[in-house]
């Protein structure tokens, strides 16, 4: 499903049915979507998906075989790089080798005939943006990979872009730097109200920035909306597999309702109307409870997560479901014990068999 | 990691027998380049160097040859491989296989080859010792294009030159500005390895009939031996010295790099 998002504002990035072939291979197929000012929207999908092909067009470091991008309302689809005025932060560190961190900030100031006194200003408050302000003087190869990837987010914005584009910024970087990063580079957008396009393939990074999320599959989009929504509704089989983790239960749909492990469970847009499916359910969704008399299933394994617990169980149908659960309520399950598993009253998607 | 005493003298033994092996001839040709009739010592060839107006002029050509042909080789080669690099990579493959072609054609088939081509260079542009240029800068390219390649491939040229195009920089400031700037080193040994090449070459220029130091050296071989020796051992020096401070610099940036 391609799915072109209105927004009551002028967008102030647009993308009109886009389409990157690459011989055979089809890397966009067809991609609309608007982004409204100060919006961070993020692409987010898997490997080959074309989230990067469209961010590269849209920074000009790559030609659409079709269609049009347009930002601030001008068609900027033939407009050179240099001249596109975006600001990038690429997945690899991308620092000038030979220059400071000061001289990275200002490059782009540089380029563009802004006096040395500005230049300077300007990088300082940018670095003091980013929580660097005492690195100035320093090499690209005397920071770390966090250190690195905010000073490209400092020199990216330093140029006051129209659109800011971050490609995969955190994937070189280890799990506690990239929550840290993560977190601030939402800080530092929401604090400059820059546009922003983030590609990435880590769903709980994306959750955790976005405005909206759009999910891309084989160069379409398949849903776009706000975290939540999207992780509550989703709109097709792929997203609800993709954002999150789903069990696959068997389900039998009459009348708008889906029976699954005989509760009746409503129906999300999208599901099959009649007949027998499989229906997308949430781990939490579900509820495991010690039982005898009616037990409908075994536990298969207990995997303690912190707060939470993932409980494996083995269904008396065969089917096997995983279920979230807290600690506490996990801590009185064992493998083996026998148990009732149930579904919770949200809706849920059914595809078909 | 501790090494043992008698692999320290083994050490030591293989370094003088390489010292031998490599300052002995050299030493040699300063002792005859000095000697004087009746057992005395005399500056009399080293004076010739920049008295003996004919290879003196032959000394400038070379140095001028080694100036041009540096620098024509890296205005050529340059801009190509990044450009090659950054936009036509499936290209990289035959820039490679043409640059070390000269590598693999002896030198006298170079020329034979080539005569028909230098017939057209003097026609136009007079017949002068600097023509050799052109040839030199095809002789010195599989050495120049392995030095800067290296250096390319040390860095992520096209993630700097994508972060400096986003930034606003034009094709030549990526260039100039962003490339050159990280690959310093690999300039710095094509342009000494080339300077080297061209203060040595001997057969091209002989069999085009040109006078450069090399043909020089050997014409005076003939008639001043002295004075031949003497030059073959500055020309060797100053090639040392070159390859001396490439070391020196390529040491330095590693440093600052590091």
């Amino acid at each position: 499903m391609t799915t072109a998002v209105s927004t009551q504002t002028e967008p102030a990035v647009a993308f009109r049915d886009l389409h990157r072939h690459y011989g055979e291979v089809r890397a966009l197929d067809g991609l609309s979507l608007d982004l409204a000012p100060g919006e961070l929207v993020v692409l987010l999908g898997p490997s080959g998906c074309g989230k990067t092909t469209a961010l590269r067009i849209l920074a000009g470091l790559d030609i659409a075989t079709s269609g049009t991008v347009m930002v601030g309302g001008r068609d900027i689809t033939h407009v050179p790089a240099n001249k596109r005025d975006m600001g990038m932060v690429f997945q690899a560190y991308s620092l000038f080798p030979h220059l400071t961190v000061e001289e990275n900030v200002a490059f782009g100031l540089k380029l563009r005939g802004v006096d040395r006194a500005k230049r300077i200003k300007r990088a300082g408050e940018m670095l003091e943006l980013v929580g660097l302000s005492t690195q100035g003087d320093r090499y690209a190869h005397q920071l770390s990979g966090g250190q690195q990837q905010r000073v490209a987010l400092a020199r990216a914005l330093a140029i006051e872009p129209a659109v800011l584009l971050l490609d995969e910024p955190l994937s070189a970087l280890d799990a506690k730097v990239r929550v840290q990063l993560r977190d601030e580079i939402r800080r530092v957008q929401l604090e400059v109200g820059t546009t922003t396009l983030f590609v990435t393939h880590d769903q709980e990074e994306a959750l955790a920035v976005a405005d909206r999320v759009g999910v891309m599959f084989q160069g379409r989009l398949e849903q776009v909306a706000p975290p939540t929504e999207l992780y509550a509704r989703p709109a097709t089989p792929f997203v609800a597999e993709f954002v999150g983790l789903s069990n696959r239960m068997r389900a039998e749909v009459s009348e708008g309702t889906a029976r699954v492990l005989g509760a009746a469970v409503s129906l999300l847009e999208g599901s099959v109307t009649q007949g027998s499916g499989y229906a997308l359910v949430r781990p939490e969704s579900l509820g495991v409870t010690a039982a005898e008399g009616d037990a409908n299933g075994r536990v298969v394994s207990v995997a303690f997560l912190g707060p939470i617990s993932r409980v494996q169980c083995r269904l008396d149908d065969g089917q096997l479901v995983v279920a979230q659960l807290t600690s506490a309520g996990a801590s009185r399950l064992s493998p083996d014990d026998a148990v009732r598993v149930d579904v919770g009253a949200d809706a849920v998607l059914v595809v078909p068999e | 990691m501790r090494t043992s005493p008698a692999f320290r003298v083994v050490r030591v033994v293989l370094l003088l027998l390489f010292a031998v092996f490599f300052f002995g001839p050299l030493l040699a040709m300063l002792d005859f380049s000095t000697r004087g009739t009746n057992g005395s010592r005399t500056w009399a060839a080293w004076a010739n160097l920049v008295e003996d107006p004919e290879l003196n002029r032959a000394i400038v050509a070379s140095l001028l040859l080694s100036l041009f042909t540096v620098v024509l080789m890296l205005l050529l080669l340059v801009p190509t491989m990044i450009w090659v690099r950054l936009r036509v990579p499936r290209a990289t493959r035959l820039l490679e296989f043409l640059c070390l072609l000269p590598l693999t054609i002896p030198a006298l088939v170079i020329v034979v080859g080539i005569t028909n081509v230098y017939q057209w260079v003097t026609y136009f542009l007079g017949d002068h010792v600097l023509n050799l240029t052109f040839v030199y800068v095809v002789l010195v390219l599989p050495f120049a294009y392995r030095a800067i390649e290296s250096a390319l491939s040390s860095i992520d040229a096209t993630t700097l030159a994508e972060a400096a195009r986003s930034l606003g920089a034009g094709w030549g400031t990526v260039i100039g500005r962003i490339i050159v700037p990280n690959i310093w080193s690999g300039l710095l040994s094509a342009a000494f390895i080339s300077v080297a090449l061209v203060l040595g070459e001997f057969t091209i220029a002989s069999l085009l009939n040109y006078e450069n130091m090399q043909v020089v050296i050997a014409l005076l071989g003939k008639s001043d031996a002295n004075t031949s020796v003497a030059a073959s051992l500055a020309a060797i020096a100053f090639a040392f010295v070159l390859l001396l401070l490439l070391s020196v610099v390529g040491r330095s940036r590693r440093t600052e790099g590091s």
